[in-house]
């Protein structure tokens, strides 16, 4: 055996992993499902929701936080640790509106999946709930904070991932609170990270709202059309109309976007987009038909060429185009007119 | 030489101070000149200050050492110091019926004061006050004298144990922080709540106890984690560490050794969570005070990564004593498995409240009868509140236990950092419960979710008792909320939260019971449950009480009985308190 | 991207990266928590400089004077790599490190404004990076010497053996999208695709076997000599696809004079841009989103773009319109899926010619060369060697911007981009939620030489260059060092590239120098 491995049981099955493992990678690993709320494979450990809690040595101990050691026996789902999950995520409902039926996050919840597991109808803790006004001014990111439930995955991303730290707990007990400094609007890069990995309804992309919840999307994956980073982007489609832009986390973005990304995909839709061409006629553009345009073009540079050259005729690309579209264009003036007067915009 | 001249120690600790000491002390001095006690007496007398002794409840507390005899005046006011220098200091009469009387005695007689013996003796401001009493020979003989693993080994001889909180080791753990591998290590001192009397008191010791813990593990820097607030200590530790800094106790190549070690100020703002040590390094950090999550523990991981130490104002106070005297002599203090002193503020419904160092394993029946003097007004004793707001009530069947480490888990409570409050028949155990667990909701970091709403919920379902609406099954409830705090809390304030309920709760069943089943509070505090009526043959018809009621709710015509409109009543016991003649029933 | 992470030393020059490439940004933070060096040499405090270990504000254009102060130091103290400049360069030679020697860290702070402790200590933290990679963009290469910077920094790299290795590198990070897929496509007057020379017979003859054409034996104009071809009547028809020139190229005086003076413009885009109103005929295209094909991100990775939506009226995909084009030209291209053009991609290059879209979507993207089906995909250049053979040190010496400040134009304008938008906003600035927070042009001006001014936020100024002016609301910041401006390019309504000039270009690239121009700023 190797040192720089240990072996430990998981519900009966042994396995050796790597020292420094914890217990919930370990289990993952053997594809044993063990539930979290704060735990979030691109962030360091919270150990702030503690349903991730397993049986070692008789102890309930939090497995995201609990490192392998040689020869532990983990048992990760007794009905005495099912029972103190049950209860950790009856706490949580019991701070927590009951309108997953207007809520964006409905049937793409964590916690309502918690919720549905551990068939929690009504909380058997039950008292006051945290009441706050939404009243966030931004344009981007819908801030609700009734939701929260604190897992802190938010506050992580934008410091550890985003390099932001635009938002923080404040207050303490039960008034706690993930809020910008001094509880103002939100002020920052609106990434949309925090969305990103947001586990409930309390942070949403406001121009997404309303538009369309998971079960009645189409989803399709694609790259992101801004910078030369190129982004993974699986955009959610209802009715031809592009509603919202999510990324997965085993790209090479790791599921992170920028704000254009995030949210800059409604010029796609937009009502300004070219839908026929447009032919100058005494000094105006206006609307013809594609034949029309088409034969234009190629009556006036077979003349022009046949009148002064194929070098009298140029062409600039886009590289906001596909490889094949820049392919083909570069052919089209080489092969077609006959000129390398061709370029794109690389200089600027 | 000494001896020969006058000394006035006024107490200047955080009670004296706020009973008048300043002005007690600004007069002294100013007498004392005016009268030019030094001249007519042919002898030295500067009047100074002094830390606290304990003995709160009377302060201002004023020793006059003449002659080597003391004399120690109780509850001075400033009108009284002309009197006192006059008679005393120049004639050499002491004011008999001014000084203080046999509790004083008792209060200290079966206390063990080796953490506080100087504090209230020696003079908190002057480093050369503690060089005169064996100060900083401790940390001498360690850096000099001995290899770090020595002075591990003879903490480790001693049997201290952690003072702040759970109990652990001190020298076990220097030692594993030690061994931790990192070039960068830190030692850190928490002075909280309880410690400021050490700290304005005897602040060198502190400081010398870090120097050598620093010493023991191998750090260059040490820090003193101090909430901002805490002005008077701030100020004494500032000027202490000045002092050390000045003579090279603390700075670069202490006694010539080639040892160096800072030290340096932390501040925290008020927070309970502080207390606990990982959110405490968050704090020192910058940080949010929030736990983290363990492992790795702060000997091996702590502030900024690296190995770290921290122990609270008073176990670092007990290390120079331990190097000094040797870990033998310290290890006969106490029982077989805690050893040394304590030291608790005594409060509550004793009624010598101040702040005590006992022996470990001392019976309780001694601290509440012995030091504190039994209750006041001779009542029934009910429960003590051992270990600060997260420990446990013990009741009046426990007194007989000895006060350690062991017993105190075996009940459901803990050591904690040393608060004990006395409860008496006046007092509802299920309002304390309450009042502390509202206490640990507001001071819970909301990091956990079993204690930012685990304490919410089971404080609401104590008030929901308290108001008269509870129902026996709450009670199943809470149990049940009490065991999911208690195993899945992240840290020890969520996993002790559940204490003041669970101790009350299994002491004091009959009494929530008859909150839930009678509604009836016995103690007479829940307002929702008592009602005030007038006894109508012992009623004088006098119209105090009548006169006292804000509400409007008792009427009576002279020379009748009168009588309280329970529907007006709103129960604030005014006239209960103003009846001179027993006649207003509270049940 | 993911070898960020593992540098031990990032410099990053002449890059806003955390507003212009947030998410490689976001891999330099990793990295920076992992305990390495951030070095940043950039005119402005871009946001980054929050995690730079050392930020050095140099005056803008003087980044050949910063590169050859550092190389000094790291030359006099011995940081550099014998084994490496020995057995893998040439040029390393006498005159060249004459030159270096020249540059000493308090010659360098002369001319750059850094001071030389600051030199010093960047040149000792990237000479002892065991992993140091170099990021730039175009606050290297928009300058008039932008291309003696690239040799700078080559040089720089060569010299401390951080080329040709994982985690470590000259990095140029691409502004736009396919930036480097148009390239590796070929969209340049010189190359066919693969960087193969038009001029090189037998690489001419390949093309013409493989296109069925006879093809022309000369370099074509680049863009900026398109639009002087066309001042001066020698191109007659200009066919602009999904670029808008007006906004984003120097001088738009002179741009859009230029457009006006073709006989016939054809502008192929999906919004009527500013140059689209000039054209003859403009063609509705299609977006990223309605259309299938490949695009190539800045680490040469090619991944796979996928109809989302379907397009808009009456708008086509920008490959039947080039098909239908050319048919009308007499050539016909008939291809019956987009990947057939990828394999005849991959037969004109044979760098992309082991790729496949299901062996993109299979992999997550291939990075080129990947030149059989079999071929993982190469994650970092120059490993076994260098093209060339040997790497070359280049000899270059510090030469100032065309315009250096004076007493009637005193400040140097820089331009760029912001975080919130994009190039020249045909996008973005259709994106109400984007337009909330940055809606609004403005002029980036230190708050000294602002308050010089007699102006505040929000006050209107009037910026001239010799080209043009503009009038646009100050911002007042600690951002730019004094006697610099900012404006972003994004802006119509106050166009930045009003002031730029055409001229002021790189001898050899011909980019034009849109990171220094002079300007005078004036109340209005």
């Amino acid at each position: 055996m190797k040192h720089d491995m240990v072996t430990i049981t998981i519900d009966g099955r042994k396995t050796s992993v790597p020292v420094g493992t914890t217990i919930l990678a370990a289990a993952q690993q053997m594809g044993i499902h063990i539930p979290v709320l704060c735990h979030h494979p691109k962030l360091t450990v919270t150990g702030a929701c503690r349903v991730c809690i397993v049986e070692i040595g008789g102890q309930p101990v939090t497995s995201c936080t609990a490192v392998a050691e040689e020869g532990m026996e983990v048992t990760t789902a007794s009905p005495y640790i099912e029972g103190l999950r049950r209860d950790i995520v009856d706490l949580i409902l019991s701070d927590h509106p009951y309108d997953c039926m207007v809520c964006e996050r409905a049937g793409d919840c964590e916690l309502q999946e918690l919720a549905y597991k551990y068939s929690i109808r009504q909380p058997v803790f039950q008292g006051e709930r945290r009441i706050y006004t939404k009243r966030d001014g931004n344009p981007f990111i819908e801030r609700d904070m009734e939701k929260c439930i604190l897992c802190g995955r938010c506050v992580k991303v934008c410091d550890e991932v985003q390099g932001v730290g635009a938002i923080d707990y404040a207050y303490k007990g039960f008034e706690t609170k993930i809020c910008p400094p001094f509880e103002r609007d939100l002020d920052c890069e609106f990434c949309g990270q925090c969305i990103a990995v947001c586990p409930t309804g309390a942070l949403v992309s406001k121009p997404s709202l309303g538009k369309g919840r998971k079960r009645n999307v189409n989803t399709v994956e694609t790259v992101c059309p801004y910078c030369g980073c190129g982004c993974n982007i699986t955009y959610d489609v209802v009715k031809n109309e592009v509603i919202r832009a999510r990324s997965r986390q085993d790209t090479i973005n790791e599921g992170w976007l920028c704000v254009k990304g995030k949210f800059g995909f409604s010029f796609i839709n937009s009502p300004d987009r070219l839908t026929t061409p447009l032919i100058r006629k005494d000094g105006k553009l206006v609307p013809a038909g594609w034949d029309e345009a088409l034969d234009l073009i190629g009556e006036r540079l077979r003349k022009i060429r046949a009148a002064d050259g194929p070098d009298a005729i140029a062409g600039l690309s886009s590289a906001r185009c596909t490889n094949e579209e820049n392919y083909l264009f570069q052919k089209l003036m080489r092969a077609g007119v006959g000129t390398n007067n061709v370029d794109h915009c690389a200089r600027y | 030489m000494a001896n020969d001249s006058i000394e006035i120690k006024v107490c200047l600790g955080t009670s004296g101070s706020a009973a008048g000491g300043e002005e007690v002390l600004r007069l002294f001095k100013h007498h004392v000149q005016e009268q030019g006690v030094e001249a007519r007496v042919g002898r030295r007398c500067s009047p100074s200050k002094v830390g606290c002794r304990g003995f709160c409840s009377k302060d201002v507390l004023v020793d006059v050492i003449l002659d080597g005899s003391k004399t120690t005046y109780q509850l001075v006011t400033p009108n009284m110091v002309e009197r006192i220098v006059l008679e005393h200091v120049i004639d050499g009469k002491p004011i008999a019926e001014w000084t203080v009387k046999e509790e004083y005695a008792s209060f200290h007689a079966k206390q063990h004061k080796i953490v506080l013996g100087p504090c209230g003796e020696i003079d908190p401001e002057s480093i050369d006050d503690y060089i005169a009493m064996r100060g900083y020979r401790a940390a001498r003989k360690a850096i000099t004298q001995m290899k770090p693993e020595e002075v591990i080994g003879q903490v480790i001889t001693s049997g201290l144990r952690g003072r702040g909180g759970s109990g652990f080791g001190t020298g076990e753990k220097w030692r594993v922080c030690r061994g931790a591998p990192g070039d960068v290590k830190y030692a850190v001192c928490n002075i909280g709540e309880v410690n400021r009397p050490l700290a304005e008191g005897n602040p060198h010791a502190i400081i010398e106890g870090l120097l050598v813990g620093g010493y023991a593990i191998g750090a260059a820097k040490g820090f003193l984690y101090i909430r901002e607030r805490y002005h008077r200590s701030v100020e004494r530790l500032s000027i202490a560490l000045e002092q050390a800094r000045e003579r090279g106790f603390v700075g670069r190549n202490i006694f010539g050794t080639g040892f160096d070690f800072e030290m340096e100020f932390s501040f925290g703002t008020e927070a309970f969570i502080c207390g606990e040590e990982t959110a405490l390094m968050e704090s020192i950090e910058g940080k949010r005070a929030m736990p983290r999550v363990r492992p790795p523990f702060p000997a091996y991981a702590g502030l900024w990564g690296r190995p770290t130490v921290i122990n609270n104002a008073e176990t670092f106070s007990n290390i120079p004593l331990i190097i000094g005297m040797g870990g033998e002599w310290f290890s006969k203090i106490g029982t077989a498995t805690s050893k040394g002193t304590k030291v608790f503020t005594l409060s509550g419904k004793v009624r010598n409240n101040g702040l005590v160092e006992i022996p470990m394993g001392m019976p309780f029946r001694e601290i509440v009868y012995g030091i504190g003097g039994g209750i006041e007004g001779d009542k029934t004793l009910k429960g003590i509140q051992v270990g600060g707001p997260s420990g446990g009530i013990i009741p009046t069947s426990m007194l007989d236990m000895g006060l350690d480490y062991e017993h105190l888990a075996r009940v459901g409570s803990i050591v904690g950092s040393g608060g004990m409050v006395v409860f008496d028949e006046d007092d509802c155990i299920v309002n304390v419960a309450k009042f502390y667990l509202e206490f640990l909701q507001r001071e819970s970091c909301g990091k956990c979710v079993p204690c930012r709403i685990g304490t919410k919920r089971m404080s609401e379902l104590l008030t929901k008792i308290t108001e008269g609406k509870g129902e026996e099954n709450d009670l199943r409830t809470m149990e049940r909320l009490a065991g999911v705090m208690a195993t899945t809390s992240l840290c020890g304030l969520g996993r002790t939260a559940p204490n003041p309920f669970l101790t009350s709760f299994n002491h004091f069943r009959d009494e929530y019971l008859a909150h839930i089943r009678e509604k009836k509070c016995p103690a007479g505090v829940c307002t929702a449950l008592i009602t005030f009526s007038v006894l109508a043959e012992k009623c004088k018809a006098c119209g105090l009480c009548k006169r006292a009621c804000p509400a409007g709710a008792i009427t009576g015509a002279p020379k009748q009985p009168h009588v309280i409109d329970p529907e007006k009543c709103v129960k604030c016991g005014a006239c209960y308190r103003a009846c001179k003649f027993k006649a207003i029933k509270k049940a | 991207m993911a070898e960020i992470e593992n540098n031990d030393v990032l410099f990053v020059i002449g890059s806003n990266t955390k507003e212009n490439h947030p998410i490689i940004a976001q891999r330099m933070i990793k990295a920076v928590r992992r305990g390495a060096t951030l070095i940043i040499a950039d005119p402005r405090r871009v946001p980054l400089v929050r995690h730079a270990g050392i930020w050095m504000q140099h005056r803008p254009g003087t980044d050949v004077a910063l590169l050859n102060g550092m190389m000094h130091v790291i030359l006099a103290e011995g940081l550099t790599d014998r084994a490496f400049i020995d057995e893998r360069t040439e040029g390393f030679d006498e005159a060249f490190r004459k030159t270096v020697e020249e540059y000493t860290p308090e010659a360098a702070s002369k001319i750059t404004g850094v001071p030389k402790e600051k030199i010093i200590a960047a040149a000792r933290a990237y000479g002892k990076g065991k992993r140091a990679g170099i990021y730039y963009t175009m606050g290297i290469t928009q300058h008039s010497h932008g291309t003696d910077n690239v040799y700078a920094i080559a040089n720089l790299a060569l010299m401390t053996g951080n080329l040709g290795k994982e985690s470590a590198g000259v990095n140029p990070l691409r502004g736009q999208n396919n930036v480097q897929g148009s390239s590796d496509m070929g969209c340049a007057p010189n190359v066919y695709p693969g960087y193969q020379r038009v001029t090189v017979p037998m690489v001419k003859e390949r093309f013409e076997e493989l296109w069925g054409v006879k093809l022309a034996d000369r370099d074509g104009l680049m863009a900026n000599e398109m639009l002087d071809g066309a001042l001066a009547g020698k191109v007659k028809a200009l066919y602009i696809m999904g670029e808008n020139p007006v906004l984003s190229d120097p001088d738009t005086g002179h741009t859009t004079k230029a457009l006006k003076a073709l006989d016939f413009l054809i502008v192929q885009d999906i919004f009527l841009t500013e140059t689209a109103e000039l054209a003859h005929v403009v063609l509705p295209g299609t977006s990223f989103a309605e259309k299938v094909g490949t695009f190539t991100n800045t680490e040469r990775r090619v991944q796979r773009v996928r109809r989302v939506v379907d397009a808009p009226g009456q708008a086509r995909k920008d490959s039947l319109i080039i098909m239908e084009i050319s048919l009308r030209l007499g050539y016909e291209m008939h291809y019956h899926h987009t990947e057939e053009i990828f394999h005849e991609i991959g037969r004109a290059w044979p760098a992309m010619a082991g790729m496949s879209y299901s062996r993109i979507d299979e992999e997550g993207g291939l990075q080129w060369p990947c030149p059989t089906p079999d071929h993982p995909g190469t994650q970092f250049l120059f490993k076994g060697g260098f093209p060339r053979g040997k790497a070359r040190f280049t000899n270059v010496k510090y030469r100032p911007p065309v315009e250096v400040p004076d007493e009637e134009y005193p400040f140097v304008l820089t331009t760029g981009r912001l975080l919130f938008q994009y190039h020249t906003g045909g996008m973005t600035r259709r994106e109400k939620a984007i337009e909330a927070v940055a809606g609004r042009p403005y002029v980036e001006i230190n708050r000294q030489d602002a308050k010089a001014l007699g102006v505040a936020s929000g006050d209107k100024v009037k910026v001239t260059s010799r080209r043009g002016s503009i009038t646009i609301p100050v911002h007042a910041s600690l951002r730019p060092d004094r006697g610099v401006v900012f404006i972003p390019f994004h802006y119509r309504e106050a166009a930045a590239n009003v002031l730029t000039s055409s001229t002021a270009v790189d001898p050899i690239c011909k980019i034009p120098e849109l990171k220094v121009a002079t300007v005078r700023v004036e109340k209005s």
